[in-house]
């Protein structure tokens, strides 16, 4: 079996903030859920600068383990075109989240179900990034293969720090000291 | 001391070089970007420097699945950008349209297929353009559609405006479309740009040449294609695009 050649990756460039990011894209969890968590962050460059023009997306499985997802991340109305928002009932299981001016994103979602070493998949686009960049927030400490494959340094990367009020904080790094350990799924 | 595209052409003539002596050598072409690549100034500070770290898929890897969008997420106007507005936008109309496939050939389908791309004058909706170039008010320059059973999509939109850049002097991005798509798997996820047939500028454009293989740089322009031009209507376009990555099917076949 020949395997046809992949369509080429570009940047994200600049301007896609009027496109992609949509209400809500960070609101995964549906509303007055009170098991819900924050993961929140910061983008930084190899100079140490927080970047302000990244685009950060989140999958995961929902807190029962299925990694099936939901439509309805970006639903819209029909009468107007505008957004609607999620319907604050369903999991889909993905977020979408701009950084700010200050290079932060923040997402409130609800712990997965799976894996056993419980993870929110990252995946990271920004402004002079030609091909976007595939990380993994890690919940916990566990046996993992891939924390595992690491050294102690370089696991640290993957591991959401707990804060109060059921917050965890994960920062990637995209060049530099800590650098953060971006995966290669071919 | 200014940066001249005679400067940048210099550095993407020896990459390509460097691609093609590999090439001779017996490497694999190079499908996508590296991400560390100079020509691109934004690129320097923006790229890892460690190697990434393979990932063997197992049916546990979450990435192996993805995101599913569904019709509560598109409305029936977001593929036609034309008609998004009271008035007609400025502009050559055109309809872009093509089939997202896996690398096995297989359609995507029902997936999320999302567009985004300057005006006629070459002028972003985007409170951050700074190009001296008119806004048009019946034009935002945002479209939506899923795939249908076929892996297939449509959009009616303007052909967009080149337009000037900062990476050094008299730097212009050729007329461009950026896409973002969904496969079945988060692995697949993919964002990127359509260019135009004879565009005199993509020899210049140092984001599109950071595609280093001649053979992949072809993939990301469309072909004008009459059966998609429409009588009195829109020119058209077609461009297929293939996902990379691994997906749970693959792995379950033992790829
Ligand atoms: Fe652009």
């Amino acid at each position: 079996m020949t395997y046809l050649p992949p369509t080429p990756s570009h940047t994200v460039g600049p301007f896609y903030g009027y496109a992609l990011p949509f209400p809500g894209g960070g609101d995964v969890a549906p509303r007055e859920r009170s098991d819900a968590i924050t993961l929140h962050g910061y983008v930084y460059d190899g100079a140490g600068e927080p970047v302000p023009d990244a685009l950060v997306e989140f999958w995961q499985a929902d807190p029962g383990g299925s990694v099936a997802g939901a439509p309805g991340s970006m639903r819209r109305d029909p009468v107007t075109g505008g957004f609607l928002g999620r319907d604050g009932v369903a999991f889909t299981g993905f977020g979408r989240v701009p950084t700010d001016a200050d290079g932060h994103y923040a997402v409130r979602t609800l712990p997965p179900g799976a894996p056993a070493v419980p993870y929110i998949s990252v995946c990271v686009f920004a402004r002079g990034l030609t091909h976007h960049l595939f990380t993994r927030a890690y919940l916990a400490e566990g046996p993992d293969a891939l924390l595992a494959s690491l050294t102690p340094e370089r696991r640290a990367t993957l591991i959401a720090r707990p804060e109060p009020h059921r917050t965890h904080r994960f920062d990637i790094r995209l060049q530099g000291e800590e650098e953060t350990v971006f995966l290669d799924f071919a | 001391m200014t940066l001249t595209q005679a400067d940048i052409d210099g550095e993407l003539a020896e990459i390509r070089a460097g691609h093609e002596k590999a090439r001779a050598a017996g490497a694999p072409a190079a499908h996508h970007p590296p991400r560390d690549f100079p020509p691109y100034r934004s690129s320097l500070l923006r790229h890892p420097k460690q190697p990434l770290v393979a990932v063997h898929g197992d049916p546990e890897t979450v990435e192996l699945s993805g995101p599913v969008f569904g019709r509560t997420d598109v409305t029936e106007l977001d593929h036609d950008l034309t008609r998004q507005h009271a008035g007609e936008p400025l502009g050559e109309r055109i309809t872009v349209s093509g089939r997202l496939l896996d690398r096995a050939g297989r359609p995507v389908r029902g997936q999320l297929v999302e567009l985004w791309q300057a005006n006629a004058s070459g002028r972003y909706a985007h409170r951050r353009d700074q190009h001296p170039a008119p806004l048009d008010p019946n034009f935002t320059g945002v479209g939506r559609v899923l795939t249908g059973d076929d892996g297939s999509y449509r959009f009616t939109t303007i052909k967009p405006g080149a337009y000037p850049w900062r990476n050094h002097e008299n730097a212009w991005r050729p007329a461009h479309i950026h896409f973002s798509l969904f496969g079945s798997a988060f692995t697949q996820r993919l964002v990127t740009q359509m260019y135009f047939p004879g565009d005199p500028l993509l020899a210049y454009d140092p984001i599109l040449q950071s595609v280093t293989d001649d053979a992949a740089r072809a993939r990301l322009v469309a072909a004008y294609d009459h059966s998609l031009s429409r009588p009195e209507r829109s020119l058209g376009y077609r461009w297929d695009i293939v996902l990379d990555g691994p997906c749970a099917t693959w792995i379950e076949e033992g790829r």
